[in-house]
């Protein structure tokens, strides 16, 4: 199969999912229980039959259900997803407010868990079965098994409570105002303002949400290139390599490395789920405001356009972020293609 | 004709069996298993919770719900090794008796949903064709929902309101099946292709007897330590849903609501929440040196490695 067949195919897959998704989004907001009109028009107009059937009319409620859903798709595509029922705004201007900050604290987290996670799993391989892999894996096995939301509340503890090394929950100082939105994400916006202050106070604030989120990637990245790395080490080009006496340090690097890090790719794209997933708690500890505590806030009043909102935008950037892992991965490796 | 060779088969591997009585690759497992110190510890360490679990009533501990007012938020010390909490209720105590919530809660959960992927990734795989394309595309488009997101719809659309450690459980089960699906399915299209296989259906065995007989019994490992490393998955699952208010509440001395109560107290009384999160990790780090340690011994290739 060519690369373009394969990225085709790749396409038709995660539209189809897409779909999917759109229907369980669907179907979910049809689950709710209670009644929509009255939690809208009120309970005295809802039970005057006229005015709820016009309400009905109006809405396209008195359809049949293929019809609703495939109205509910036009309006997915025009971008309107709604009114929040809990900040009474229209849900994609709620998304546009919180979203940048999730971005923002997610990459920090990925850059956290790369920057930590691949020296670590280099010199676990390097290392192996001596002490520094021990560690390694102890850190890495840490990392995959504390709960991130009992993890944030130590860092809060001993980094914030009892060290005063970092500032508490939030994104900026108390009482500091924040740069004009441009993006929407603090740190970007401080730059384009020359807020320096801001900058500073949002780099601080960030750091514990971002090691805490980032652990588990990092224990991931850590495992998964150890055990890759292991494997190449032992393979016919590395002996090559070593052979015609290349020093240690560029078998590793120029030889090994290169093909132990494509396995890690895509486990790096896969964890990308498992931090939106730990961004819902994290945000929640630390008060940092992105979609994860708009979720959460969501889900506990029943506010299902904002919660089906958050679900949506979640799920199409997965699908898009598995995309791009499957593309990559089908560039980096011709074999895949076939298969 | 054709079933004369069937016979001749069986009979050959009837033998097999016979000679391999004294080595068979399970025994093999669990003798590697037995020499990993660390596996070896993991289970230790997940029969002591068991243990302590079951016999929770009858150990000389106080009453989980036993409040004593005058004694509220003591730190840990003599008396309470672990402290009591806002009410004076002995932490000790709740957490012990929060295992008995928490670890039946994500063993039945991963029994559930991994039979039930499993059944419906074996279905999708042997049957094929567009049955196993609309099983799977389903399984895609639920692990394109982050689990706790997923989780969340769905405890908050349950019709069961009082029930909430039930709804999150449930949402746990559901968000895990497609993952059991995906590597059931894998399993069964390469043993489709065996000649054992063929063989059963030349003799004219129905499609759901040469799944249950022929197929599933030669399927193996890698669900088994799938299942071991997502028990501390659903367990800390179910844990998060508690601790943003969505899973088991107060006074059920569940771990995540005990760790939220304790987050909510706030952080000068840092074992109210320490402790029932050291329980957590505790468990889950177990359930994970006992997964590695079993996908090793079970991989003839990693052994003494």
């Amino acid at each position: 199969m060519g690369l373009w067949a394969y990225i085709g195919r790749r396409l038709v897959l995660a539209a189809l999912v897409l779909i999917m998704v759109s229907i369980g989004t669907f179907l979910l907001s049809h689950a709710v229980p209670g009644d929509p009109i009255s939690a809208i028009i009120g309970e005295r107009q809802a039970d005057n039959p006229e005015v709820r059937a016009q309400f009905e009319r109006r809405f396209g409620l008195d359809k049949p259900l293929p019809l609703q859903y495939a109205y509910y798709v036009r309006n997915l595509l025009r971008g309107d997803l709604g009114l929040s029922i809990s900040t009474r705004q229209p849900v994609v201007e709620d998304l546009q407010q919180f979203v940048p900050a999730t971005i923002e604290l997610t990459i920090a987290a990925m850059i956290f868990a790369i920057t930590v996670g691949v020296p670590l799993g280099i010199i676990a391989a390097v290392r192996q079965n001596r002490w520094p892999d021990h560690l390694t894996r102890f850190i890495a096995l840490i990392g995959t098994s504390v709960p991130v939301f009992w993890l944030g509340l130590l860092f809060l503890y001993v980094f914030f409570y009892r060290l005063r090394w970092l500032p508490g929950p939030g994104q900026l100082d108390p009482g500091m105002s924040r740069p004009d939105y441009v993006t929407g994400m603090v740190t970007v916006d401080a730059i384009l303002a020359r807020d320096w202050d801001a900058l500073r106070s949002v780099l601080r604030h960030m750091v514990m949400p971002a090691v805490v989120l980032g652990s588990f990637a990092m224990g991931i990245v850590a495992r998964m290139l150890r055990s890759s790395l292991v494997a190449a080490m032992s393979d016919d080009y590395v002996r090559t390599a070593r052979a015609k006496g290349l020093v240690e340090r560029r078998v590793v690097a120029g030889h090994a490395l290169r093909n132990a890090l494509i396995p890690t790719v895509t486990v790096l794209g896969l964890t990308f789920a498992g931090l939106l997933t730990g961004a819902v708690l994290t945000e929640t500890i630390f008060s940092w405001p992105g979609m994860g505590q708009y979720a959460v806030k969501t889900a506990i009043k029943l506010d299902y356009p904002g919660l089906l909102g958050v679900t949506l935008v979640i799920a199409v950037t997965y699908v898009l972020f598995n995309l791009l892992v499957d593309v990559i991965y089908g560039i980096l490796d011709p074999r895949i293609r076939i298969s | 004709m054709a079933s004369a060779t069937v016979q001749q088969h069986s009979v050959l591997l009837g033998s097999g069996a016979v000679l391999n009585k004294r080595r068979t690759p399970l025994g093999d497992a669990f003798r590697t298993l037995r020499r990993q110190p660390v596996a070896m510890s993991g289970f230790a360490i997940i029969c002591a919770w068991l243990i302590l679990a079951l016999l929770a009533p009858i150990l000389p501990i106080q009453d989980p719900n036993h409040q004593d007012i005058a004694n509220r938020l003591q730190p840990p010390g003599p008396g309470h090794i672990f402290g009591t909490d806002d009410l004076g209720r002995d932490m000790v105590s709740r957490v012990i008796y929060g295992a008995r919530i928490s670890l039946p809660a994500g063993i039945v959960v991963i029994l559930i949903t991994g039979t039930f992927g499993c059944l419906v990734g074996a279905v999708a795989g042997y049957i094929g064709g567009w049955l196993d394309n609309v099983i799977m595309r389903i399984a895609d488009a639920v692990l394109s929902f982050p689990s706790i997101i997923l989780a969340m719809s769905i405890t908050a659309a349950s019709p069961f309101k009082d029930q909430r450690l039930f709804n999150a459980l449930i949402a746990v089960a559901l968000v895990l099946w497609p993952e059991y699906a995906r590597v059931m399915r894998g399993q069964v299209l390469a043993i489709r292709s065996n000649e054992y296989v063929t063989a059963a259906e030349a003799i004219g065995a129905s499609r759901g007897r040469v799944l249950l007989r022929h197929i599933l019994p030669s399927t193996d490992a890698p669900i088994i330590v799938k299942a071991t490393l997502d028990v501390g998955a659903a367990i800390v699952l179910t844990a998060g849903l508690s601790f943003i208010g969505l899973g088991a509440v107060p006074p059920n001395p569940e771990w995540g609501a005990m760790i939220k109560a304790g987050a909510d107290k706030g952080t000068q009384y840092w074992w109210y929440a320490a402790v029932p999160g050291l329980a957590i990790m505790s468990v889950v780090m177990a359930l994970n040196f006992f997964g590695d340690g079993l996908r090793d011994a079970l991989d003839p290739r990693r052994r003494g490695r």
